[in-house]
């Protein structure tokens, strides 16, 4: 990992669409060697895939998003793992994280109605075994995801010509 | 009837022989050259302007909550009249760790208004009247008419493209005479883009010295320098007494609009150009201050990835100039590419004009700058690369038009 492949992903990260000689042009690399390292990188998982952001609240005007706050009583020799694993499989499961606090896992969940997020929650993930506590929060409004801001601003403008 | 008489009153005063107020000096001094360019940039859309001499990055957040604050907290007076001790000390911790050159926040430092007033101050903190100034030419567009205004003399001293834009010890020596005083360098340089190494530093640093020259030394695009890290004219060996350091936040931490810069000097020079602070300016903006506090302390990391960012934009934008038949060396400095217009037969004013009309690229044609940019037209590759690729495209049709 060296400066080039950081800045290609980065790149990448901002539009994977990039054509590759655009890339090998701002690398200051040959076309090939651009396609070598965005090769190895997905071999080694850091590239996970490509993909749009989308603001889904604009397309799917009842669409619901929940984060679900679990506390989990960790299991001998997994700990959270086999439990995350699990909840990780559901589709409608955006993101699963551990973290600090006051529960243990962290999900978002996307649901077209609050009784599908209230059935998801009540009948799949609250009755597992090891789940002792659940805690249901209906988002609102989103305001940025990943690094994208979703909400309209004016941004300053510049003078056409300066010195 | 008390109507009628005011009436009179001012057909009267009007009738009064005027007096032309305007000064010598102010008239000497020429109007902007592109004042016209703004016009038709005015009147037309979709225009994609490559002719901005500022980052299209908005001031990174964590740097203007910082001013917010410092709003909220109601540290809205005059600071002392050189700036902030804390922001020079942070300056001065900056300048040693990233230049190597000292300079001590107590008595030579000044917070300025701009570098703009930082090259005015230090102009007229030395400039007598007669004094020759070698200006390297081509160069931003203030030093001249300050210079003048100070009752100097520029000199113009060409840095060629044959020397990759470098300042040479041969040109310098040709111009200086014994009235030459100062030499004003600025590298990064704008509008070519071009650096000074610390070889060539070194290789004028001798003639600075033979010829008792004191150095204003404008760095604002030190920064953004892509190849190597960029070299203070004061680090290099003889120079740091008899150069004035002048830079900003402006350009490499995205700042344009706060408006602050700083002078550094030994002692002399400082209390001097301090003088002229205090009575033209007092201090500069105290929230533009706590910003700036903010973006040095902690805006290294922002800055970087905007750095980053433009050097990838630079390959990508010279690249695609070259490809076109546009010819432009490789500017390693600053955000302008300085191409030559020659190979379309036009003069940089008539590739500028036709350009904007025609393809709907604006850009600042070379002689703007000094006769030494003539046959170039300066690009500021600080916008989108989406905009960089449409603006290469839109070039490429224009050209193949000229020759069709």
């Amino acid at each position: 990992m060296d400066d080039i492949d950081r800045s290609l992903l980065s790149l990448l990260e901002e539009d994977c669409t990039t054509p590759f000689h655009e890339l090998a042009v701002m690398l200051g690399c040959s076309e090939e060697e651009v396609e070598r390292r965005k090769t190895q990188l997905e071999e080694e998982g850091i590239i996970r895939r490509y993909s749009a952001v989308i603001n889904w609240e604009q397309v799917d005007k009842g669409a619901v998003y929940a984060i679900i706050e679990l506390k989990v009583a960790p299991e001998r020799d997994w700990g959270y793992d086999k439990i995350a694993g699990r909840i990780a499989r559901f589709s409608n499961v955006r993101n699963l994280r551990l973290r600090t606090g006051t529960h243990d896992l962290q999900l978002l969940v996307t649901g077209k109605s609050m009784q599908e997020i209230a059935r998801f929650v009540s009948e799949q993930i609250a009755p597992m075994e090891r789940i002792r506590e659940t805690a249901t929060h209906i988002i609102m409004k989103t305001y940025k995801e990943n690094g994208v801001l979703y909400v309209e601003r004016e941004d300053g403008k510049r003078l056409p010509f300066s010195f | 009837m008390l109507s009628v008489k005011t009436e009179n009153a001012c057909h009267s005063h009007s009738e009064r022989k005027k007096r032309d107020f305007i000064s010598e000096r102010a008239k000497i001094i020429p109007p902007s050259g592109i004042r016209r360019f703004f016009d038709l940039a005015g009147q037309m859309e979709d225009v994609i302007s490559l002719g901005v001499g500022e980052p299209d990055y908005a001031t990174p957040w964590h740097v203007c909550d910082a001013a917010i604050t410092a709003i909220e907290q109601g540290k809205t007076h005059y600071t002392s009249n050189c700036g902030l001790d804390s922001l020079r000390q942070e300056l001065s911790r900056f300048l040693m760790e990233r230049y190597r050159i000292g300079y001590n926040p107590a008595s030579e430092m000044i917070i300025t208004t701009g570098v703009s007033e930082s090259l005015d101050i230090a102009i007229r903190a030395v400039i007598n009247p007669g004094d020759e100034a070698l200006v390297v030419d081509p160069i931003y567009v203030s030093y001249c008419p300050c210079i003048t205004l100070a009752g100097g003399v520029p000199v113009p001293v060409p840095c060629t493209e044959k020397n990759h834009y470098h300042l040479t010890a041969d040109d310098l020596m040709e111009k200086i005479t014994p009235r030459s005083k100062v030499l004003v360098l600025n590298f990064p340089n704008n509008p070519t883009g071009g650096v000074m190494r610390q070889d060539d530093l070194k290789a004028i640093a001798d003639v600075v010295i033979d010829h008792d020259l004191l150095i204003l030394s404008d760095e604002v695009y030190a920064e953004l320098t892509y190849e190597g890290r960029h070299c203070a004219t004061a680090s290099v060996d003889g120079l740091w007494d008899r150069t004035v350091t002048l830079s900003g936040f402006s350009k490499a931490f995205a700042m344009t609009g706060w408006r602050l810069g700083y002078l550094c000097a030994p002692h002399e020079i400082t209390a001097a150009a301090l003088k002229i602070h205090q009575y033209v300016m007092l201090s500069s903006p105290t929230m533009s201050q706590y910003a700036a506090l903010e973006a040095i302390r902690h805006g290294e990391d922002e800055m970087n990835g905007m750095v980053r960012e433009y050097h990838m934009r630079r390959n990508l934008f010279v690249d695609g100039l070259n490809r076109i038949g546009l010819n432009c060396h490789l500017p390693e400095g600053a955000f302008y590419a300085f191409p030559s217009v020659e190979s379309t037969g036009l003069t940089d004013y008539e590739f500028a004009e036709r350009l904007i009309t025609e393809a709907g690229v604006a850009v600042v044609p070379g002689s703007v700058f000094g006769t030494g940019g003539a046959g170039h037209v300066r690009c500021a590759y600080a916008v989108s690369r989406q905009d960089l690729t449409e603006s290469i495209r839109r070039m490429d049709e224009f050209i193949t038009s000229l020759h069709a």
